[in-house]
């Protein structure tokens, strides 16, 4: 197996190339995303309202003006920021449960984000209330599963937090099926489907004011920590005996993770498979490294959610919810993955 | 001058069990315990606890002078590194990767290592003679190898202690040669070394002192020769066992292979 697995474990790239290489593809893909969509527009009338804005020529009112800064820029923001976010969680995750097959919702987030979300729509309350509570309950369910793997002391800790994240989410899912019951399947039902599948057709400026400084926030102890946090892939103990304190820092890992997964799935809803897949073909870039891993997977996770929801939103004539789209990209990657039989994961 | 490492009326386990206790011992720098003893004799739990990584069930540890327990991890990492058995990683870092880690101890918590960090990681790779595949993925290496390489990430901790866990463990007989023969420089260096292992002859190779473990106890320690007697290793082990001199002055142990009846001229 040597020399084939070498040649392939080996990263493809430097990390500052990599960076540079997709900062290069963002700074392509974003006009582009701008133009694309049912209201056609050429370049000049785009680049017309943005100069007017840069230069501070009073808003015009007109179409273009509001397709671009009300539904486009804040759409594409939305995607880059979710795609980055997921990524950067799912990083942290598999580098910490050293675990390559581990998702940003192994912790139970999504399905306490998905229970907190079916609620609020099931009481009817308003969209800045559901996202609340959609974050709300990402917490709340994350922080059951660390009560639980802190109260039951003396075994494999990782192994523990993962058990508990598998039956806090089952329990949190199983709410969530009986308020889909309970709900009024003309009103209601269609709403919590779509939000459980993942969407961003409905997303405003408003909504990306509160999530932007949560994601930043949780993302600066992780880019601070990025050496340490790199020490965890060795093991508890090894990690111990090189002088790392890791119960707290992966007490505070994922806590950051947290903030970043609920913030985002709060505005966007459950998109699947992106925080697993991401840090992998990050990985095959750049190498192992967390410091290196980082920054790559930010920027490729939120490139990759900028075409996947502009091809949810002009494939179709109906939005297709980005849940199917990341999952149908998503899996076949991983079976080709599964096929390369490989022992160790790059 | 204070032991590197001492333990004192030392008791061990996990929560709810004890594995071993009245465990006295010491490593000044320079030499090489080893910790003989059969499975379950309770080694890797005495390791664990010497590091820190399981609190003891009673009595002290000190390292350099301190009880271990006053220590902050830091502090732990910057006096004793920890050699545990090669093991295949799940991420393919590279051997320098691996060898950099041990850095951590030294770094501040925002830290990144810096240029005398990765030169430090070099000159150990270097020094276990693996500057060539500083490159390679850790996954790619031989078993000796990694072991070499978890090995130039102690001295990249540059701790003066090293604690070995069964560095011998799972390596082709050219590869424990190699794993030995370095374990002897670094003694040689001033390191103080303990390491288990399951092998008397490593003990009789490498080993300044031996303590001998049996049910969680010291059953006896001090210097090879003393210590791993025929009668002692055959009550210990449960089998019987001839320990011969070589012309060269070294002993070895040769365990009586007990044979069936009729099955012995194949």
């Amino acid at each position: 197996m040597g020399r084939r697995a070498g040649a392939l474990s080996r990263p493809a790239f430097a990390s500052p190339g990599a960076v540079a290489v997709l900062a290069v593809l963002l700074a392509v893909a974003i006009p582009i995303a701008v133009l694309i969509g049912p209201y056609p527009m050429t370049l000049g009338q785009v680049l017309g309202v943005v100069t007017d804005r840069v230069t501070g020529v009073p808003a015009r009112g007109d179409t273009v003006d509001t397709v671009v800064f009300a539904i486009r820029l804040p759409r594409i923001g939305a995607a880059l920021l979710v795609g980055g976010a997921l990524a950067a969680a799912g990083t942290c995750y598999q580098t910490l449960f050293r675990n390559p097959l581990v998702s940003p919702d192994i912790l139970g987030v999504s399905a306490g984000a998905g229970l907190g979300a079916v609620l609020g729509i099931f009481l009817s309350l308003p969209v800045a209330a559901i996202q609340g509570m959609a974050f709300a309950g990402g917490l709340a369910c994350v922080a059951l599963v660390a009560g639980v793997a802190a109260a039951v002391r003396g075994r494999d800790p990782v192994l523990v937090l993962v058990l508990a994240g598998v039956v806090v989410g089952a329990l949190a899912g199983a709410a969530t099926s009986l308020l889909k019951v309970l709900a009024d399947p003309y009103d209601q039902l269609p709403a919590i489907t779509f939000w459980l599948l993942g969407s961003l057709a409905s997303i405003r400026t408003d909504d990306l004011a509160p999530a932007l400084p949560a994601v930043v926030l949780g993302l600066l102890p992780l880019v601070l920590l990025r050496w340490r946090i790199n020490v965890l892939a060795l093991g508890d103990d090894e990690a111990r005996a090189l002088g790392v304190e890791v119960r707290r820092l992966r007490a505070g890992v994922i806590l950051c993770a947290t903030l970043i997964t609920a913030s985002v799935v709060a505005i966007a809803g459950v998109v699947g498979w992106v925080g697993l897949v991401i840090p992998h073909v990050a990985r095959m870039l750049v190498g192992p490294g967390f410091g290196r891993l980082l920054p790559v997977a930010v920027l490729l996770g939120a490139l990759y959610m900028l075409v996947v929801d502009t091809l949810a939103r002009t494939i179709g004539t109906a939005e297709v919810p980005l849940g199917i789209l990341t999952a149908a990209i998503g899996a076949p990657f991983f079976l080709w993955l599964l096929a390369r039989g490989r022992r160790s994961w790059s | 001058m204070s032991a590197l490492v001492e333990a004192e009326g030392l008791a061990t386990g996990y929560p709810g069990c004890e594995v071993g206790r009245d465990i006295d011992l010491a490593v000044a720098a320079g030499e090489v315990l080893c910790l003989l003893g059969p499975n379950g004799s309770g080694k890797t739990t005495l390791f664990r606890t010497l590091l820190g990584l399981l609190p003891a069930h009673g009595g002290t540890v000190r390292l350099a002078g301190d009880p271990l327990d006053r220590l902050p991890r830091g502090e732990i990492g910057r006096r004793a590194a920890y050699v545990p058995q090669a093991h295949a990683p799940v991420f393919p870092f590279t051997a320098h990767e691996v060898v950099l880690m041990g850095r951590t101890a030294r770094l501040g918590p925002f830290a990144q290592p810096g240029r005398a960090d990765h030169a430090a990681a070099a000159e150990a790779l270097a020094s276990v003679g693996l500057a060539d595949r500083a490159a390679s993925p850790y996954t790619d290496l031989s078993g000796g190898q990694r072991q070499l390489v978890l090995v130039a990430r102690a001295l990249a901790q540059e701790a003066p202690l090293l604690v070995m866990d069964e560095p011998t463990a799972s390596l082709d007989f050219g590869n424990q040669a190699l794993v030995l023969s370095e374990i002897r420089r670094l003694a040689d260096r001033g390191l103080g070394i303990v390491l288990s292992t399951h092998d008397p002859d490593h003990a009789f190779a490498v080993g300044d002192r031996v303590a001998l473990l049996q049910d969680g106890r010291i059953r006896e320690i001090g210097p090879p020769d003393t210590v791993l007697t025929e009668a002692a290793l055959s009550a210990v082990y449960g089998v019987e066992v001839r320990v011969e001199t070589l012309g060269s002055g070294r002993r070895v142990c040769v365990p009586s292979l007990a044979r069936p009846a009729g099955a012995g001229s194949a």
